[in-house]
């Protein structure tokens, strides 16, 4: 929480795909702002 | 310490619901209204439906295209409690997480269209600017959102 106050972001999940997807749905449900990326 | 519109109720369970007659009728006409803004494709409601991929065009059209009816469908269910409960002296924990969320989309869409930043909490309303109504409303959702995250909290 701290690290998005100051840098604006976080990484907040991390793994498969769909598990990937699957919790920024649920971010997205709850009015906040998550995208993922392929590392 | 101000009062607490939102309680949890100890003796029934759930929460108890105190506003005054013209906040409820607010409250109840927002959804109806804000029911078709979210059908449209208003730029403002980029905060509502965020890209899940920014670097990602193709898997960003397939997410949509997967996510997006659901992400509606839980967001006007959200609404469709409030609508419904405006008028209720009770809440059960379920309906207060639909105002939790119909607050917070109201909140996204106001705060995007009047393009809010955290600076602005510290000015007071300009009754002349044309934007002070939304505004005053964006700060009573806010307000009230605070209060429900408060009731819902106390009972963890």
């Amino acid at each position: 929480m701290l690290q998005v106050h100051n840098d604006g972001k976080a990484v907040v999940s991390s793994g498969e795909k769909e598990k990937a997807e699957f919790d920024v749905a649920r971010l997205h449900a709850h009015g906040l702002w998550a995208t993922l990326r392929q590392d | 310490m101000p009062k607490r519109n939102i309680k949890r109720d100890r003796k029934h369970g759930g929460y108890t619901l105190q506003l005054p007659a013209d906040e409820r009728a607010l409250l109840r006409s927002l959804p109806a209204q804000f029911r078709e803004v979210l059908q449209t494709d208003d730029p403002s409601l980029r905060r509502l439906f965020p890209p899940a991929y920014t670097d990602d065009d193709d898997a960003n059209d397939e997410f949509q295209r997967l996510m997006r009816e659901e992400l509606l469908e839980g967001k006007l269910a959200a609404l469709e409690i409030v609508e419904q409960t405006a008028n209720a002296d009770h809440l059960t924990e379920a309906q207060l997480e639909g105002w939790l969320g119909a607050l917070e989309s109201l909140r996204l869409f106001l705060g995007t269209q009047l393009d809010v930043s955290e600076e602005m909490y510290a000015v007071a309303l300009d009754p002349d600017d044309p934007s002070a109504p939304a505004l005053a409303l964006y700060g009573y959702l806010s307000w009230l959102q605070e209060q429900a995250v408060e009731a819902l909290s106390a009972g963890l």
